[in-house]
């Protein structure tokens, strides 16, 4: 590992989403930082304590409803936390624009984030707010590693064929997979230190920067539901119905 | 003018077939489409791709897209998109294009929407459905502007037929040395393996955290999928133990199958697994928990110990 001087700040954005361990009931439970989120989170705090890096700051668009997680994100550890006040229902591409504004006011030299949140599953706003920026991404990463005075870092990336190392030039976007870590638990102490750290709320417009959403959500509705089959009593049963019934075999 | 681009993917030798199954969702918006590849080396590759129906293929072949770099692909895709006035910028889901096309959008200032599942015609404009929450919802949505990206499900779209007349291949010329280069491309695991491809293969056999240890994984789960024919997947709780590697993860997070026939062994059904396998035609469960969530959508189930259950499966089909 190369000693020398640390990265100032990272910038982790966050969002809110129904708990996905709440099962069918999610739309009435209660709400959780995105897991991968969490795991960037994780990810900024671990950088940190090694020394690697000095200040981190965690941003979330939202109501004020989603204070609860930017006290959960503060409990972590996290030095401070930006909300910026938007209610509205955002598409990826709007969110990527209004962090490209925070990102570059608040200009750190990494941002780390989930690659996606559980709740709208679309895996865009890291890919979109480095295609803003120009700057260099490493997607759906299990592992970083700073490089040379932590001007580049070296990311492990989950593909669909494997693992891949890529190097990235800093300033960059690292997005975050299942496997980069397990993240902490809050703790009460952690708690009540955070009810004192500063969460500060900026609108679109103190940020110079104006987004309508360009997709809509028309409707929702549930998927068909596969039929429950049948139980089968013995290998012998479940040979017969896969040869003579399902025909698979 | 082409309306649609579609982003073709390979891996060096050829064609990924999963990639195709976007030119279905390109026929089925209608207007004229065009295949787009970049790599280097491309002849066969782009060879292997003429008669699709589209209206060329273009080809970026350069040393200097030898490897898939996001900064540098979204670049070159979002210049061909402009250059040809694309309306949509089409790609299947997967990490590659996952990683790549909404860079692309974002170059092109344009919406994106991630895993169409289909189209629906809304008060004369588009509209495209997506799973979310993990698939346990639908969504439809319309986007703005003149211009959209899309990735479409593999497995929500028929493999296209490739029987139509000879299309022209178009190389398209860009300046190699203006590309970014602020991503290094360092190495790949590299894993041969004479198994089918999991998002292709017509029989799935999966495992579970029962499994335990590679080596058993490998003995119950490689062993009954060998005896089958099929390709070997497994759950965020195999793979997060070590069990397998990270490509075998099926669900919201991993991959999404759709084979004739998917055993799952030792496995709960969280929804988040559910959300990769649910337009599977045949669901086997074999789980010693006979209230597991995986028998309430499997369809057959059979209740016991899979380490006793699975030597007797594998030894009944090998005696045929
Ligand atoms: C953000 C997020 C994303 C996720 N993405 C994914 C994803 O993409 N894919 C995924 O799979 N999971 C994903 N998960 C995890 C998911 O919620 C479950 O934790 C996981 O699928 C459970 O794996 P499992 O079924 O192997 O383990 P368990 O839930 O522990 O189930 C093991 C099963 O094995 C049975 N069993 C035990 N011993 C035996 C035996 N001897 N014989 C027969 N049966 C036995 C048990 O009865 C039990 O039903 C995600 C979770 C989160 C929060």
């Amino acid at each position: 590992m190369t000693q020398g001087q640390s990265v100032e700040k990272i910038l982790v954005p966050f969002k809110s989403v129904p708990d996905p361990y709440a099962g069918a009931a999610a739309s009435t439970s209660k709400s959780v930082i995105n897991p991968f989120d969490e795991i960037a989170i994780e990810e900024a705090l671990q950088i940190r304590e090694r020394g690697e890096a000095t200040e981190i700051v965690g941003v979330t668009i939202g109501a004020p409803a989603v204070d609860e997680q930017i006290r959960a994100a503060l409990a972590m550890g996290i030095d401070r936390a930006v909300r910026i006040d938007d209610a509205r229902a955002l598409d990826p591409y709007a969110v990527a624009r209004i962090l490209r504004a925070l990102v570059e006011k608040e200009s750190p030299q990494v941002v780390i984030m989930g690659k996606q949140a559980v709740d709208d599953d679309s895996n865009q706003v890291g890919q979109m707010l480095a295609g803003l920026l120009g700057w260099p991404q490493a997607t759906f990463v299990s592992k970083i590693e700073f490089l040379e005075n932590k001007t580049r870092a070296r990311c492990t990336r989950e593909t669909d064929g494997g693992l891949e190392i890529v190097a990235i030039n800093l300033p960059a976007i690292i997005t975050t997979d299942l496997r980069l870590n397990e993240p902490r638990y809050v703790s009460l102490p952690g708690l009540m230190k955070a009810r004192r750290k500063p969460i500060e709320t900026l609108t679109c417009e103190q940020l110079g920067v104006t987004v309508r959403p360009m997709t809509t959500t028309l409707s929702t509705s549930s998927p068909t539901r596969r039929a429950a089959g049948t139980r089968v009593g013995s290998v012998e049963e479940l040979m017969a119905k896969l040869k003579q019934e399902a025909k698979v075999l | 003018m082409v309306e649609t681009l579609v982003l073709i993917e390979h891996d060096r030798r050829q064609v990924k077939r999963p990639s195709l199954h976007a030119i279905t969702l390109a026929q089925q918006l209608g207007g004229e489409y065009a295949l787009l590849v970049l790599g280097h080396g491309l002849d066969e590759i782009a060879a292997s791709l003429v008669s699709y129906g589209a209206a060329a293929v273009i080809v970026a072949d350069d040393p200097a897209l030898a490897e898939p770099l996001a900064d540098r692909y979204a670049t070159v895709i979002a210049e061909v998109a402009r250059k040809r006035g694309t309306k949509t910028l089409l790609g299947t889901s997967s990490t590659f294009s996952k990683d790549v096309l909404p860079r692309a959008a974002a170059l092109l200032d344009a919406p994106m929407v991630t895993d169409v599942l289909a189209i629906e015609e809304m008060d004369g404009s588009i509209a495209y459905r997506r799973p979310i929450n993990a698939g346990s919802m639908l969504a439809t949505v319309k986007v703005e502007g003149d211009r959209r990206v899309l990735t479409a499900r593999a497995t929500a779209f028929e493999a296209p037929a490739a029987n139509v007349a000879v299309c022209p291949t178009e190389r398209f010329l860009f300046d190699a040395a203006s590309l970014p280069n602020g991503v290094q491309f360092i190495s790949r695991e590299q894993r041969a393996s004479e198994r089918p491809d999991l998002t292709e293969s017509r029989v799935v056999v999966s495992g579970g955290r029962p499994l335990r240890d590679p080596e058993t994984f490998e003995r119950l789960v490689g062993g009954l999928a060998d005896a089958l024919g099929g390709a070997v997947g497994a759950t965020r709780a195999a793979v997060d133990a070590g069990m397998a590697p990270n490509d075998y993860q099926i669900g919201q997070t991993g991959k999404v199958v759709a084979p004739e026939l998917y055993i799952a062994l030792g496995i709960s059904g969280a929804i988040q697994h559910l959300a990769g396998i649910k337009d599977s035609r045949i669901i086997v469960a074999i789980n010693k928990d006979p209230d597991a969530p995986i028998f309430q959508i499997a369809t057959y189930g059979l209740v016991g110990d899979l380490h006793q259950i699975v030597p007797q499966l594998i030894e009944s089909i090998r005696r045929g």
